[in-house]
């Protein structure tokens, strides 16, 4: 189960009105390397994981969801005060003859998000997987800093990507947990 | 120390419709070098592990656009 505490993980701050920012964010809310994507997969790839690394999944899938609310609030902020005018100016017309003003799991290009979370029940083949998505998870960051102006958003999208950074280097470290031999002497 | 920005210059063909944009960059981050984490790394205060998303800074690695300071850092990086 899961206790919920009543803030963000990192605060979130929009400096500039554009809501041309939120059809990019969304990307990280319901594309493929997304934030709820990563939360799906890890708390359901933990279940057939040897134990030793069960927790880290855990862990990191809960984490997920708490970056899932910093860009739903980015998103929300950036539209809340738009005009439907204002939306279709920001390609997000489409958004709001479909969902209104409503937040919704889709990509920038506005693909549904379609549960194609990736879990194999391999220890190693998962822990790939985990690794690599959290570098595309960092570059998708990345590209957004790169065409955002509101240093404000990039301050908390830093953050969001240095957490991938941290979470790549565990899933690295639980590979070579899970590789390592049982008969090895233990030396860090 | 391991550099977290790589740089290499794709070709460019007289009949490329567009100017060649120059050196591409990418990034390297920390975890592709670290290993498995050593005991004992010094860690940041709590208010700047929050900050900068990670209580290491062994493990912190910021970006900034490289569209937008991409002279500088050729310039220092030689």
């Amino acid at each position: 189960m899961w206790y919920y505490e009543k803030k963000l993980q990192y605060p979130v701050r929009v400096g500039i009105c554009n809501p041309r920012m939120a059809k990019f964010l969304i990307e990280q809310y319901g594309g493929a390397d997304g934030e709820l994507a990563a939360a799906l997969r890890y708390l359901n790839q933990r279940y057939t994981i040897p134990s030793r690394v069960m927790g880290l999944l855990n862990d990191i899938g809960t984490e997920e969801f708490a970056h899932l609310e910093m860009i739903a609030t980015m998103v929300y902020k950036l539209t809340k005060d738009a005009t439907p005018e204002q939306l279709k100016e920001a390609g997000l017309g489409e958004h709001y003859v479909d969902h209104g003003k409503s937040i919704y799991y889709h990509n920038a290009a506005g693909q549904n998000f379609n549960m194609g979370i990736q879990s194999k029940g391999d220890p190693i083949a998962d822990l790939y997987e985990d690794i690599a998505a959290e570098e595309k998870a960092r570059s998708s960051y990345q590209w957004i800093i790169n065409v955002s102006d509101d240093p404000q958003i990039n301050d908390s999208l830093g953050f969001l990507r240095e957490r991938e950074i941290v979470h790549s280097q565990r899933f690295r470290e639980a590979v070579e947990l899970l590789k390592e031999e049982q008969s090895k002497k233990r030396v860090f | 120390m391991s550099t977290s920005r790589k740089w290499y210059t794709p070709y460019v063909s007289p009949n490329d419709p567009c100017p060649p944009l120059g050196p591409i960059s990418y990034e390297t981050p920390v975890q592709l070098y670290l290993g498995f984490q050593p005991r004992g790394m010094e860690q940041f205060s709590p208010f700047e592990a929050l900050t900068h998303g990670t209580l290491w800074p062994g493990l912190f690695t910021p970006y900034t656009n490289p569209y937008l300071s991409k002279r500088e850092e050729l310039n220092t990086d030689g």
